[in-house]
This record gives structure tokens, sequence and C-alpha cells, in this order.
């Protein structure tokens, strides 16, 4: 009886320690991944001249590694912290929740094995092979029952924004993945997409903008709203842009995707209205974006002290810096110019590691202490360090890509008098290789500080043990 | 581009939830006193 008595009067953090490592674990290892493919396209001789070490094959297994390991774990860890706290009950189906752990990094590791091996349904974002996908499907569906089955069985009557926010995200994230994934098996670990041509085309980038605008979006913006505002020790801003933020944005985003076609067999009125819905998406993101910085008014000196904080403003400035980027190259004239140059790859870096990646860390540099019973991280000296090496090697990233990226748009489309093309194309190839490498330099300072934070978190966990939170008395006015 | 017949209905029916979802969120009361659930997270644990 004694345990059924704790069980109701404590969160269920067991989970969440085990997502929040692994984040960790997974982050260094998707990263770390991210290094040598920029290292091949430096030096190609470190393909090995095997298949299973090429660029095609180790490039989906960055970017599976680093969304889906690394910001799939962080996700879940932090939507079963917050879920709990701001509904103050346990986690609905505990067991559940267990087996999201466990199959989630199953999926990881098929997706480690199988991928290097050359299995691929070659979408991108969505790669992994069907027996995969009906594997992600179970963990979605079940990590869908504890998320709302936990708000179901709430104490308060408020459903917290942050909550809105993760539950967006799962639900649509379900969504696209059975819609895009939807393939006829020819054989194990092989087969042929319910779509062809033009038509898959667009299926892929409905589900690959979306994966953007739910997954590394709206699921980090419901970090955003729950940690910055606990680490600042200031309620958010103004809470009710905070809602107009949410609704707004999932309003507007799932008409963005095409986008991502300008120029291709898409009709053409359905990439001026896949323009237009990304320009519009500009005003939610920039409110949401302002909302979170200004939370901090008049904490401002909080910045210099708390490197945890600095994480999640500066992560607030990418979101704003790619949300303003990434319309303005949704523009069909600027569009024209970026596509498929090294711009587009230097845009989504600044999502991914100054957006996506910089909110992750403040949220587990916030959340380990605690789960650990500690008072603050193992060393507060190593998370300084982190920041510094993580903000510099994006800045290095961003701007290298930005200059090659323009630079070879330009190459591209330079003509002579005559009607000829000025440069071919090894020309251009061969004019960006400074900026690989400083862009190499970029993602090593990063990846050094991912692996500092592995060992800050490890340390803490180890100095620490696991800590039983008990939930507090439900408040007499709700 | 027959997809577009279902990635578009696909779409409105999702905005179509999300209104209910809206329609639920006013009726039932979850935005009133909405700067008062700002400050609550702050003193829960």
């Amino acid at each position: 009886m004694q345990d059924l008595n704790t069980q109701s009067t404590t969160y269920d953090d067991g989970v969440v320690r085990q997502f929040s490592i692994m984040a960790c674990v997974w982050g260094v290892v998707g990263m770390l991944v991210g290094v040598i493919i920029a290292a091949q396209l430096v030096f190609p001789e470190l393909n090995l001249g095997l298949p299973w070490t090429s660029f095609g094959r180790l490039r989906p297994l960055h970017t599976n590694a680093v969304i889906f390991a690394f910001g799939g774990c962080a996700l879940f860890a932090t939507s079963y912290f917050v879920v709990q706290r701001t509904c103050q009950t346990r986690l609905f189906a505990g067991k559940l929740a267990s087996f999201t752990f466990w199959g989630w990094q199953l999926v990881i590791l098929s997706a480690a094995v199988s991928l290097p091996l050359g299995f691929t349904q070659g979408k991108e974002y969505a790669e992994l092979e069907w027996p995969i996908d009906l594997l992600i499907a179970v963990v979605w569906v079940s990590y869908a029952i504890v998320f709302f089955g936990t708000i179901a069985k709430r104490k308060v009557k408020h459903i917290y924004v942050a909550n809105w926010f993760f539950g967006a995200f799962i639900l649509t994230v379900a969504l696209l993945h059975i819609v895009n994934s939807a393939a006829i098996p020819a054989s194990f670990m092989k087969s042929y997409s319910a779509y062809s041509g033009a038509q898959d085309a667009m299926v892929q980038w409905w589900y690959g903008h979306n994966a953007v605008g739910f997954f590394l979006t709206a699921g980090f913006l419901g970090m955003m709203y729950y940690f910055v505002p606990k680490q600042a020790e200031r309620p958010v801003y103004s809470y009710s842009l905070s809602i107009v933020h949410f609704w707004a944005l999932i309003f507007t985003y799932m008409w963005a995707g095409p986008h991502h076609l300008h120029y291709t067999a898409l009709p053409d009125w359905t990439q001026s209205l896949g323009m237009v819905f990304s320009l519009v998406l500009l005003a939610p993101s920039w409110g949401g974006m302002i909302n979170g910085i200004m939370t901090l008014s008049g904490a401002w000196h909080k910045l210099r002290t708390d490197p945890v904080l600095r994480f999640l403003i500066v992560s607030l400035s990418f979101y704003g810096m790619s949300t303003f980027e990434g319309p303005m190259m949704a523009i069909k004239t600027v569009n024209s110019l970026s596509h498929y140059t090294d711009w587009t790859v230097g845009h989504v870096h600044s999502g991914a590691l100054g957006w996506v990646g910089l909110v992750s860390m403040g949220a587990l540099y916030y959340m380990v202490p605690r789960l650990f019973g500690q008072k603050q991280m193992y060393s507060t000296k190593a998370i300084e360090l982190h920041f510094w090496l993580a903000t510099i090697g994006i800045v290095l990233y961003i701007s290298a890509l930005w200059i090659s990226g323009v630079m070879e748009g330009l190459m591209w489309r330079s003509i002579n008098a005559d009607g000829t093309l000025t440069y071919t194309f090894v020309e251009s190839v061969k004019a960006k290789q400074p900026y690989y490498i400083i862009r190499l330099l970029g993602g090593l300072l990063y990846l050094s500080g991912m692996t500092i934070m592995l060992w800050n978190v490890i340390k803490t966990a180890t100095s620490g043990k696991a800590a039983v939170a008990s939930i507090p008395p439900v408040a007499a006015h709700v | 581009m027959d997809i577009l017949f279902l990635l578009i209905p696909l779409s409105v029916i999702l905005v179509l939830v999300i209104l209910g979802g809206l329609w639920w969120a006013i009726y039932s009361g979850q935005f009133e006193d909405v700067e008062a659930e700002g400050e609550r997270i702050l003193h829960e644990d």
C-alpha cells in the first residue's frame, strides 16, 4: 500500500531521466556524424571508398540522429516533465511511457544500422523503411495516449500553453508520418511509395515542411514557454499573446510546404499559395519570439550570471532570425537564387543548431540537476564554456554557408555576353572549399560543446541520485 | 496533380479540427483570467 501511496503523490520522472540522458548521448553521436560528413565535403578521401561510410548514406544518418534521436528524446523528456508539473498529476499509463522510451531507442538503433547498409525510402527526413515506419507509428500512438491521458486526468482546470504546443506537435506528426510513409512493401526492407512523380514530391514536402513546423518548431516552442519563464523566474511576458501565437501558428503552418518546390512541375498557383502562407507565418513567429525574449524584461541582468538562461534567450534570437530568413527565402525571386545552394543548408542549421539545439540544451540544463536531486549542474563553468563554443560554432557555420551559398547561386546564373555560362559547375564547387573548411570548424566547435555537456550531465547524474519529486497540493482557487 | 484532392481536404479537415479545439477552449473557460495562469507555473514546485 505504501507503494500505491507514493505513486499517487509523486511525479513519474524515471522516463524523463532516461530520455534526458539519451538526448545528450544521441546529440554527441548525431553531431559527430555531421562533422564527419562536413569533413567528407572538403576531403573526399574520408568516404574511405566504402559504400557504408559514403556521404550519401551517412547524411541521412546525421539528419535522423540529430532530429529524431537528439531532438526527439529532448521532446519526450521535456513534454513528460512539463505535462506532469503543469497538470499537477502523475503520467497516465506509466508502463506505456516506459514503452515509448524503449520503442524510440529501438527506432533509433534500427536507423543507425539500416541507413549505412543502404536501406532507404529516399524521402527527406523519412528515409526509414516500412517495418521501422510501423514501429514509429506504434510508439507515436502510445506517446499520444500517455500525453493526452495525462492532460485528461489533470488536477488544474487550465491547460498551460506549453501543453497546447506539445499536443499539436504530437497529433500533427502522427498524421504527417502516416500519410507520407504510405508505401507498398515489396519485401522485407524494400517498399515503393504510394505516390509517384510530382505527386510524391508534393506529399514529401507537405510532410517535410510540417515536420519542420510541428516537430522542430511547435514542440520546441512548448519547451520555450515552460523553461524560459521558469529559469527567468518571471511569468511569460504576455500570456494572451502566447495563446494568439499558438492558434495563428497552427492555422497557417500546414499550407507552406510548396515553397520547397518553386520552379518545379508543381502547378504555379500551388507554389504561389505556399509562398504567401510562408510570408504570413512571419507574424506569429515573431510574436512568439518577442513574447519569449520580453519575458526577461526587468530581469535582463540575469543574463550576465546565468548561462542556462543565456542558452534559452539566444535560442529565441536564432528562432527570430531563421523565421525571418525562411519567409524571405520562400519568395520566388529570392528562391531562384537560393534554391539548391548552401544558403538553404545554412538556413536549416541556423534553425537547428541555433533554435532547436540551444533551447533543448537550456531545458536539459534546467531539468537534469532537479531530476538527480542536485541544486545545480556539476560544473557551471562547463555550461559557460559550452555556451560560447556553441554560439561561436553556429556563427562560423551559418556565415560561411551564407557566403558560399550566395556565391554559388550567383556563379550558376552568371551569363556571358554571348549567352554562354560564365562558370562551369566544378568551378563553383572549387570556389566553395574555404567556406567548407570554416563550416567544418564551426561544426567541430558545436560538437565539442555538446561533448562537454554530456560529461557535465553524467557527472551531475552520478554525483546525485534519482530524485523523487512530490506533487504539490492543488491551490484552493482552482 | 490529383494529390491535391487528398492534401487540401486533409488540411481543411485539420483546420476544422483546430477550429473545434479553439471553440472548446473558449467555451470551456480556458481563457478566463489568462495572465494568472502564466504566474501559476512559477509557484507549483
